[in-house]
């Protein structure tokens, strides 16, 4: 029986589907049966990130309607063994999405996976409520801005109350703080909020902490998870996080800015 | 601390500002959580049952769940309109 997590934020943009392919692939990497399941139905993107969308046939609206099957509609990742997607429709029918589709597709694939990664859309509607019902866990990506940390107390408030796992009186879903585009040296001049101001507002358990990065553009040009670019530090912090996720201890490598000899001179 | 932080200005850094209004928020908003998704269904039918005796506005009804401690108090305020 796979663990379903759900990658969520209420606002729209903070890299929700950058940590969703990530995080998926990262865990296929580890030698876990993964599959990322696009809920973003009207808005694919998934499969631009993840780098299939040439291979697109099937989709999830398809599978709950019975138009294909689900083996039909998953893409198998070229690169990483053990991970698949399941791309999001583009229909402009909000209500594609049905209680009892979801359910019976995220249950047929938590038959055969080890993980089913929900990556949510933006927003608090269906959509995003439906990604996030079924969870166990949840990763909660945030932005140090303040809409995006409001937004996602909003979320979490969301989770301890529109879950299955509420609903039945269920252990809580566990909620992961994912924080993205940090940038150390803004943070330092006290211009950005800090990881520890934004888990004491939220009062959750950090996961990882991404660094505002130029790898993240650069691999979505390119159609690679983030992850895969094991040179790079918005790669080696989705790797980290993924470890961190299984269990591992490892420490934060981005919370502070490294600074050359100029830098250290002046600053102290 | 560098020798350059005495020439930059003494106002309060923003991300401080942030946190701080951030709290307020947050808390405001997390107390108005919980079980009081009922409340507009609640207030739109008491005004529906009002409106079969008295015409009323469509804001003549108010609605307010306060905590105090354990205890929740359900407040309710109807406006009746003036009578000449």
């Amino acid at each position: 029986m796979a663990r379903i997590v759900v990658v969520t934020s209420g606002k729209g943009g903070v890299g929700k589907t950058t940590t969703s392919a990530a995080f998926g692939a990262g865990l296929a990497r580890a030698g876990y049966r993964t599959v990322v399941v696009d809920f973003d139905v009207g808005l694919r993107n998934l499969d631009l990130i993840m780098g299939c969308e040439r291979r697109v046939v099937y989709d999830f609206v398809n599978v709950i309607n019975g138009e294909a099957n689900l083996n039909q509609a998953l893409i198998r990742d070229k690169r990483v063994e053990g991970l698949e997607i399941l791309p999001a429709s583009q229909t402009r029918d909000k209500d594609a999405l049905t209680f009892e589709g979801v359910e019976a597709v995220l249950s047929a694939l938590a038959e055969t996976h080890d993980y089913v990664v929900c990556d949510s859309p933006a927003g608090i509607e269906r959509g995003a409520h439906l990604a996030m019902y079924f969870a166990d866990d949840a990763l909660v990506v945030t932005n140090p801005e303040v809409s995006s940390v409001r937004d996602s107390d909003r979320v979490l408030g969301l989770l301890s109350s529109k879950t299955r796992r509420a609903e039945q009186g269920d252990e809580p879903v566990k909620e992961h703080l994912v924080v993205t585009r940090y940038a150390a040296s803004r943070v330092g001049k006290g211009e950005m909020l800090s990881m520890e101001d934004i888990c004491e507002i939220l009062s959750i358990d950090l996961l990882g902490v991404v660094p505002e990065s130029t790898a993240v553009l650069n691999a979505s040009n390119a159609g690679v998870p983030v992850i895969m670019e094991e040179k790079t530090d918005a790669g080696q912090a989705y790797d980290d996080l993924v470890a961190r996720y299984l269990g591992e201890e490892r420490e934060h490598r981005f919370l502070t800015e490294k600074k050359g000899l100029f830098g250290r001179l002046f600053k102290g | 601390m560098g020798f350059l932080d005495y020439f930059r200005s003494e106002k309060k850094r923003s991300a401080s500002l942030a946190k701080e209004r951030l709290q307020v928020i947050v808390a405001r908003e997390r107390t108005n959580r919980g079980g009081a998704d009922y409340l507009p269904a609640l207030q739109q039918e008491i005004l529906e049952v009002i409106r079969r005796y008295i015409a009323v506005d469509d804001d003549a009804v108010r609605i307010q769940v306060e905590r105090e401690g354990d205890c929740e108090v359900l407040e309710l305020n109807v406006t009746l309109p003036e009578t000449e």
